[in-house]
């Protein structure tokens, strides 16, 4: 199915949750702000939260230094 | 016609001039401030304009200092500003740098909140001094802050901000700031404080590290009320330091986004 991910359409299989599509762009679940569909998604939320096609997600990802 | 001359709203003859304002209420000034601006012309003034007059050196009285410390914000910024609170998670290279350039600009109220104190490897990029080594962070820049604009008033937290405490921590805020090092920090307080407060715009930071060009590091949209500065790649890491110049710079792009929001402007 077609989701679109920081406004660029990706290819993903059904049923995948937040937490599989972070491990498949290889991003630290720790390390991120994901936004699905407009609504924050926290941390212990990414397993059990399944992505559908047409969806949008924003995912930022924070690196170290401050 | 009325104009505001020295933060105070006066009322003058239509027509007259700046040199004549001086000559009548400050002749020793030798700095003239009209909107904003520094002028040496004689130059009419108009109903409404705001002037200041300061003599250069002079300890101006309480009442006074406040308006000669705004004298050269652009006009009707700081009555937004002074109405103005916000919460800065982490005042170490970035929060430092952010909380004093909001004191300078005249935000009402600052929220400070960090764990850690004043250390020798902080002093290459945070807006401390040899003689705070030692002091919590959070009291060595209110007494850095008091210095230089005593109006702010600055609440502190010395304390790790948790899943628990920071809703409580920054209850009030009208603008968020994530100014934390570490990135797994960075991700808890952003997605702690967008859940519980998801109207309030929150302003954060990723990639700032090393001495890559300060051209890369921005200030963009990533979603709700959420702004992200930075050049979201270039972290902190083996080989790679935090110095002074860009993380400077990605504190002030913060500072600006935080100051358009508060004036209701898009970062």
């Amino acid at each position: 199915m077609n989701i679109t991910v920081n406004g660029k359409v990706q290819q993903v299989d059904d049923e995948t949750s937040i937490g599989r599509l972070l491990e498949k762009l290889n991003l630290d679940p720790a390390r991120v702000a994901v936004e699905h569909n407009l609504a924050v998604v926290a941390l212990d939320d990414f397993e059990e939260t399944t992505i559908a096609e047409g969806d949008t997600l924003e995912i930022v990802q924070f690196v170290g230094g401050g | 016609m009325q104009i505001t001359l020295n933060e105070k709203t006066i009322d003058i003859e239509t027509g007259a001039t700046l040199h004549a304002l001086r000559e009548r209420y400050k002749p020793e000034a030798d700095v003239v401030i009209h909107n904003g601006h520094p002028v040496k012309e004689d130059v009419p003034v108009a109903a409404g304009d705001r002037v200041v007059l300061i003599r250069r050196g002079e300890k101006p009285s309480a009442e006074e200092m406040e308006a000669l410390l705004v004298s050269r914000h652009t006009p009707g910024v700081h009555e937004k500003l002074k109405e103005g609170t916000v919460g800065i998670a982490g005042v170490g290279g970035l929060g430092s740098a952010i909380a004093i350039a909001l004191a300078r600009s005249g935000v009402g109220r600052l929220i400070l909140a960090d764990f850690d104190i004043v250390e020798p490897s902080n002093l290459n990029r945070q807006q401390y001094f040899v003689d705070q080594l030692g002091l919590p962070k959070v009291d060595a820049l209110k007494e850095n802050l008091k210095r230089i604009n005593p109006y702010v008033k600055a609440a502190t937290f010395y304390g790790r901000l948790d899943r628990q405490n920071i809703p409580q921590v920054f209850a009030g805020v009208d603008v968020m700031v994530e100014a934390f090092d570490a990135a797994d920090q960075k991700a808890l307080l952003v997605e702690t404080f967008r859940k519980h407060s998801p109207g309030i715009p929150l302003v954060a930071a990723s990639g700032l590290a090393g001495h890559e060009t300060a051209n890369s590091v921005e200030t963009r949209r990533a979603g709700n009320n959420f702004y992200l500065v930075g050049d979201g790649e270039t972290g902190a890491e083996p080989g790679r330091g935090l110095m002074a110049p860009r993380v400077g710079v990605a504190a002030h792009h913060q500072a600006n986004a935080v100051l358009r929001l508060l004036l209701n402007e898009e970062p």
